[in-house]
C-alpha cells in the first residue's frame, strides 16, 4: 500500500524532474562546472616514523646509493666509522688522511625529506684524535658537531629530523677545523624531496678538496701537513675524490651516448671555490649551490667551499670528457682532473673530427705595418752586409713603431729620422746613448720641438743597435756614416761603470 | 755512623728527588685558549718519563683491585689494558719499556697515589711541555699496533710525540661548541698553535673512565710531599 503511493510519488517526481531538466535545457543555462579534481595530498614529511628502522646503505665515491622510495618518513640508522688511514694521493706519494668510512671523500648518505636519522659515529680505536661531525643538512648548534665529539675507541649517537631537502656537505668540526677538513674529513648527504629527483640514467658522486703538504707536488714518500700553505691558500694538490687518478683511466666515470648523467658535485675545500666544468660538455641543468631552482645551459658552475651543486648533462657525442676545476693551474699542475668516458656511435652531424689540413702562407693579414720576417739569429761574427740586414729587421720591429716605417716620424710626437738635422750633427756616442738609455726632455729636429720619452733599449745587442743605426743613417734619403758595434759596446760599458 | 746516617736522611727528606722525577721550576702559565685562566704555578716534580708497562704491571700486582679482570666498571671502560696478553702478563703488544696506555683517569690517579704522587694539572703539564719538541706529523698518523719504547732523551722525555697524557683537571678543558668549527679560534692567543688545539680537543672529549690506545700518563709530586 505504502509502496504504491511511494511509487506514484516517485514517478511524479521523476516527471517533475524531467520537466525541470527540459526547462533548464530550453533556457540554455550553462551546465554547472564539473567538480575540481581533488588536490593531491601534500607529501608526508612530518609524521612520526613507524615500523622497523632502516639501516642506510652508504656508498664510497663515485657510487651513489639508490633513491629511497618511501611514502612516509622512516627511522634511518647511519653507521659512520671514522678511520685514520695512510693513502696514496699520487703514485709514490702518501698522506695521512682522516676519513669518514675509510675513503676521501666520506661515504655518501641518501635519505628522504622527513626521515628521522639516527647517527652512530664510531671512532676507530687506532685513531690518534677526537673527531665529530657537522651535517650542513641539520639546523641546530654545530649541525650535530656538539652532539658527536668522539674519542678513539668510542661511539657517539645522536638523532636529527631531515627537514630540508637538498644536497649538503658534512665534515668534521673538531678544532683545528681547517686541518681536519684538509686531511679529508668531508662528504655529502642528500635529503631527497619526497617526490624524488627527476629520473636520470646515471648518478655519480664527486667531491673536490685541497691537500697542503710540506713537500712539493709529486715529492715522494709520506708527506706532512703544511699549516702555513693552508693559511696562504697555496695548496700542493687540488683533487677530485682524494687522489690524482681517482677518476682517470679505468676509474673514469662512464656513460653511453643518449644517457642523461647527473653528478652530485661537492667541494670540501677547506679554502678554494671551484669553477666546475666538463670539457666538451654543457650542463643542460644545474641546481646552483644545490638549491631548489634549476638553471639551464651552463658551461661552468661555481661550487662554494663547504658547498655543492647538482649538474646534469645529456651525452650525445661519444669520447672522453675531462672534468676540471677551470682555474686551470689547479687542473694542469695540481691534479684537479677527472674523466667521463662516453661510448656510442659517432655523431658527425654534431661535431666532426678535423676535416682538412692545408698550408697557410701568412698573407691573410696584409693591412697596417709590414713586419719583416726575422730569419734565425745568425751565429758567428757578422759582416757588414749581415749587420745591415739585421739592423733593417730590428728597425722594422722596434724603431718603426714610433718613427714610422719610412722614418717620417709623427708630427708633434715622434721626431723624424729621414733627413733629420739632429741625426746629421749629433756625435755617434750621443745617438748610441739615446738608443741604450732612452731620451727624455725637449729635442729640436728640423725646426720642430718634440718633448716625449724614448724608452731605453738595453736589451738590444751591440750588433742590433749598430745595424739599426747604420740602416737609418743610410736610408730614407740619409747619407751618413755607419756605426760600429765596438762603439756601442764602449758606450754601454762606460755608462755601466759610471759612478 | 748511625746517627750521621739518620741526620743525613732527615736532612734529605725535604729536598730528595722522587726516584725518576725532575724538578720543574714554577712560573706564570697562560692558557692558549681564551677559556683558560692564568695561573701561578708553584715548583713541582714531574716524572722524567711516562709510566711504562713494566711499572704498571708492578702496580696491578701490588694492588690486584686494579687488574683488568677485577676492576670495577665504574673506574674503566671495557678496553682497559686490552693490549696486555693477560691481566697479569704484558705480552708482545705491550713492551715493558713502552708507555702504558688504555688506562683510565681513575687508574692513573691510583697509580700515582701508590707512588706517593698525583697527576699533574693542566697548568703544570703545559708549563713543563712548553719548550719540548713538538712535531705535527705525530698528530696526523694513526696509532701503531705496538707502541715504541720510551726514547730516554735528556731532561723530561717524550712530553710530545709518544702518547697523549692524562692531567688531573682534564674535565676543565673546553668542549662542545668551544672546540668546534671556528669556535675554537675565537679569542685564541695563537690560532696557529694547531697541536695545542688537538691536545685540548682531546681532553674535552674524555671522561674519567675513558681509555685510549694512545693515552698514557706520568706522575707529579709536590715539593714537600710524601
Amino acid at each position: 500500500m505504502g509502496t504504491r503511493t511511494a511509487t506514484v510519488a516517485g514517478v511524479l517526481s521523476k516527471i517533475c524532474l524531467s520537466l525541470v531538466v527540459v526547462a533548464a535545457a530550453c533556457h540554455r543555462e550553462p551546465a554547472p562546472p564539473p567538480p575540481a579534481p581533488a588536490a593531491p595530498p601534500p607529501a608526508d614529511v612530518t609524521s612520526t616514523p613507524t615500523g622497523e628502522p632502516i639501516v642506510a646503505q652508504l656508498t664510497s665515491a663515485p657510487a651513489v646509493p639508490t633513491r629511497p622510495y618511501r611514502q612516509h618518513p622512516a627511522h634511518v640508522i647511519v653507521n659512520l666509522v671514522v678511520k685514520e688511514v695512510i693513502k696514496e694521493i699520487s703514485p709514490g706519494t702518501r698522506y695521512a688522511f682522516w676519513t669518514f668510512g675509510g675513503d676521501v671523500p666520506g661515504k655518501f648518505i641518501r635519505v628522504r625529506q622527513g626521515d628521522v636519522v639516527e647517527v652512530h659515529l664510531k671512532n676507530d680505536p687506532s685513531s690518534k684524535l677526537v673527531h665529530n661531525i657537522d651535517f650542513h643538512a641539520v639546523v641546530g648548534p654545530g649541525g650535530g658537531a656538539m652532539s658527536s665529539m668522539t674519542a678513539p675507541g668510542h661511539e657517539s649517537q645522536f638523532t636529527f629530523r631531515a627537514r630540508y631537502p637538498g644536497l649538503y656537505v658534512y665534515h668534521c668540526a673538531t678544532a683545528p677545523v681547517p686541518m681536519h677538513v684538509a686531511n679529508g674529513m668531508y662528504g655529502m648527504i642528500l635529503v631527497e624531496p619526497p617526490e624524488g629527483l627527476p629520473r636520470v640514467d646515471r648518478e655519480y658522486y664527486v667531491m673536490q678538496g685541497e691537500v697542503y703538504t710540506t713537500g712539493a707536488y709529486h715529492a715522494p714518500g709520506l708527506q706532512d701537513f703544511d699549516m702555513n700553505k693552508g693559511i696562504d691558500e697555496r695548496p700542493t694538490y687540488v683533487l677530485f675524490n682524494g687522489a690524482e687518478g681517482a677518476l682517470v683511466g679505468d676509474k673514469a666515470l662512464s656513460a653511453k651516448t643518449g644517457d642523461r648523467v647527473r653528478i652530485f658535485i661537492g667541494n670540501g675545500g677547506p679554502n678554494l671555490v671551484s669553477s666546475f666544468h666538463v670539457i666538451g660538455g654543457i650542463f643542460d641543468t644545474v641546481y646552483p649551490e644545490a638549491g631548489a631552482v634549476p638553471q639551464h645551459n651552463v658551461q661552468t658552475t661555481l661550487i662554494p667551499s663547504g658547498g655543492a651543486a647538482i649538474v646534469e648533462l645529456t651525452m650525445d657525442v661519444p669520447g672522453t670528457f675531462t672534468l676540471v676545476d677551470h682555474s686551470l693551474f689547479r687542473a694542469f699542475q695540481q691534479g684537479a682532473v677527472g674523466q667521463l668516458v662516453v661510448s656510442g656511435p659517432t655523431r658527425d652531424d654534431l661535431l666532426t673530427a678535423k676535416q682538412f689540413d692545408r698550408p697557410y702562407d701568412g698573407t691573410e693579414y696584409a693591412g697596417g705595418m709590414v713586419v719583416p720576417q726575422i730569419s734565425a739569429a745568425p751565429t758567428g761574427p757578422l759582416d757588414d752586409a749581415g749587420r745591415l740586414e739585421l739592423g733593417k729587421a730590428t728597425f722594422g720591429r722596434i724603431c718603426a713603431m714610433c718613427h714610422q716605417p719610412q722614418g717620417q716620424g709623427v708630427a708633434g710626437t715622434f721626431p723624424p729620422l729621414a733627413g733629420s738635422d739632429y741625426l746629421a750633427s749629433a756625435a755617434h756616442d750621443t745617438i748610441i746613448g739615446h738608443v741604450l738609455h732612452g731620451l727624455q726632455g725637449p729635442v729640436t729636429v728640423n725646426g720642430a720641438t718634440y718633448n716625449g720619452a724614448m724608452p731605453p733599449m738595453q736589451f738590444l745587442s751591440d750588433d742590433e743597435i749598430a745595424g739599426a743605426l747604420t740602416y737609418v743613417r743610410s736610408a730614407f734619403g740619409n747619407h751618413l756614416d755607419a756605426v760600429k758595434p765596438a762603439e756601442v759596446a764602449k758606450v754601454r760599458n762606460r755608462t755601466a761603470s759610471a759612478p | 755512623m748511625r746517627s750521621l746516617a739518620l741526620i743525613a736522611a732527615l736532612a734529605g727528606v725535604a729536598s730528595a728527588a722522587p726516584p725518576g722525577a725532575v724538578r720543574v721550576a714554577g712560573g706564570m702559565y697562560t692558557s692558549p685558549l681564551p677559556q683558560g685562566a692564568m695561573a701561578d704555578v708553584a715548583p713541582f716534580w714531574l716524572d722524567r718519563e711516562p709510566v711504562t708497562n713494566a711499572q704498571f704491571l708492578a702496580f696491578v700486582t701490588a694492588r690486584p683491585a686494579w687488574r683488568r679482570d677485577r676492576i670495577a666498571t665504574l673506574y674503566a671502560d671495557p678496553a682497559y689494558l686490552a693490549r696486555w696478553a693477560a691481566p697479569d702478563r704484558l705480552g708482545a703488544r705491550a713492551r715493558p719499556r713502552a708507555p702504558v696506555v688504555e688506562v683510565s683517569w681513575f687508574a692513573a690517579r691510583a697509580y700515582c697515589a701508590w707512588r706517593g704522587g698525583r697527576l699533574p694539572g693542566e697548568a703544570e703539564w703545559e708549563l713543563a711541555a712548553r719548550d719540548a719538541p713538538d712535531d705535527i706529523s705525530w698528530y696526523e698518523q694513526p696509532v701503531p699496533d705496538v707502541l715504541p719504547d720510551i726514547s730516554g732523551g735528556a731532561g723530561i722525555a717524550d712530553l710530545h710525540g709518544l702518547v697523549w697524557e692524562w692531567i688531573d683537571d682534564f674535565s676543565a678543558a673546553p668542549s662542545g661548541e668551544k672546540m668546534s668549527c671556528g669556535g675554537g679560534a675565537i679569542g685564541a692567543a695563537d690560532p696557529g698553535a694547531y697541536t695545542t688545539f688537538l691536545r685540548f680537543a682531546l681532553r674535552g672529549a674524555l671522561e674519567a673512565r675513558s681509555t685510549m690506545s694512545s693515552l698514557g700518563f706520568r706522575c707529579a709530586y709536590d715539593e714537600r710531599s710524601r
